[in-house]
């Protein structure tokens, strides 16, 4: 078990750092300006804009 | 052997149907022309799936991360690249093989019948490293850069590159919605132009858009080799016969390098494995 835990150092540590990343960035409101851009139609997206 | 290996395939392809339609489980949307407006859309899906799609029920890693770096008010989207790393550094690029909707797609038209199929070219290996210019320079560069006058960068890969849009959220959207018949101009016949090429060669060379283009499979390649979920090779029981490389539809030699940037994890060198010595 720990020596699989050994293996996965740098995957598991990475993921943390992602979710720290994540939490930091839903801190600053990025996540508010991802949802209203979501619940639009993003027409550049759709070749429109 | 051929009846088994098809039969696996297809065990995949289900797993990948069912991941595209929890992901675009909006369905009434395909029938009223709109989007799903709930809270879902504050999560971001791990595959290629526009947002834009009426029946998408979550965001668009790509699109989200260009929507925040686009924005006068941040520059740098933590939220979208966390989210990349935490899921790159969990699984690598299964996600292509697995978990992508436009994966599956290109899969499928994989398989229609072509009198020569390409299995590589000249340039293939210099063209692959395409997806990581596409993802410096239309993902994070321009939008950065490339701004208007109150400071908003657009989404540049969205707008001019992605086909995923045009056939996820622009066919359906202008089929439904009449309203948007008089907007139609040169960047939608663009689009619709690089969609059907897309198509094209998908039916005659395996995933080009992944293999080629994709920004987020150049995100999940660099976590290929540190992943958790990644394969290992059992050096003793492996005898070089070259099994798992002649099957592998992305030109990667698992015995060499089992964690190759380009592997999606599709497991097919697994099955032809006759050591049995892919884990």
């Amino acid at each position: 078990m720990i020596r699989r835990l050994g293996e996965h150092k740098a995957g598991i540590c990475l993921a943390a750092l992602g979710l720290a990343l994540m939490g930091y960035g839903i801190y600053r409101g990025e996540a508010a300006v991802c949802f209203q851009k979501a619940i639009n139609i993003c027409m550049e997206c759709i070749g429109i804009g | 052997m051929g009846k088994k290996k098809i039969t696996n395939e297809w065990k995949r392809h289900r797993v990948q149907i069912l991941w595209a339609l929890l992901t675009n489980s909006y369905l009434i949307g395909f029938v009223q022309g709109k989007i799903y407006k709930g809270k879902l859309k504050n999560l971001c899906v791990p595959g290629l799936n526009c947002y834009s799609c009426p029946g998408a029920a979550g965001t668009c890693p790509i699109g989200a991360m260009q929507a925040v770096i686009g924005n006068w008010n941040f520059k740098f989207a933590f939220y979208a690249a966390g989210f990349l790393v935490f899921v790159g550094a969990l699984m690598g690029r299964f996600v292509c093989g697995w978990l992508c909707p436009f994966g599956l797609i290109q899969d499928l038209l994989y398989k229609i019948p072509f009198p020569r199929k390409l299995r590589t070219f000249k340039g293939d290996r210099l063209l692959r490293k395409l997806k990581y210019v596409v993802l410096l320079f239309f993902v994070i560069l321009l939008p950065m850069f490339l701004v208007d006058v109150l400071g908003q960068g657009a989404p540049y890969f969205c707008k001019l590159i992605c086909p995923v849009g045009t056939l996820e959220g622009g066919i359906p959207l202008v089929l439904l919605n009449k309203s948007m018949h008089g907007a139609l101009g040169w960047l939608y016949a663009w689009k619709n132009v690089l969609l059907l090429f897309t198509v094209f060669l998908s039916i005659l060379i395996y995933r080009p858009f992944c293999k080629y283009i994709c920004p987020l499979g150049a995100v999940y390649s660099v976590f290929n080799p540190i992943s958790v979920f990644r394969y290992r090779i059992d050096r003793e029981k492996c005898v070089g016969c070259g099994a798992c490389a002649k099957v592998c539809k992305m030109q990667v030699n698992p015995a060499e390098n089992p964690n190759h940037p380009e592997c999606i994890r599709c497991g097919q060198c697994k099955k032809a494995c006759p050591q049995q010595c892919i884990h």
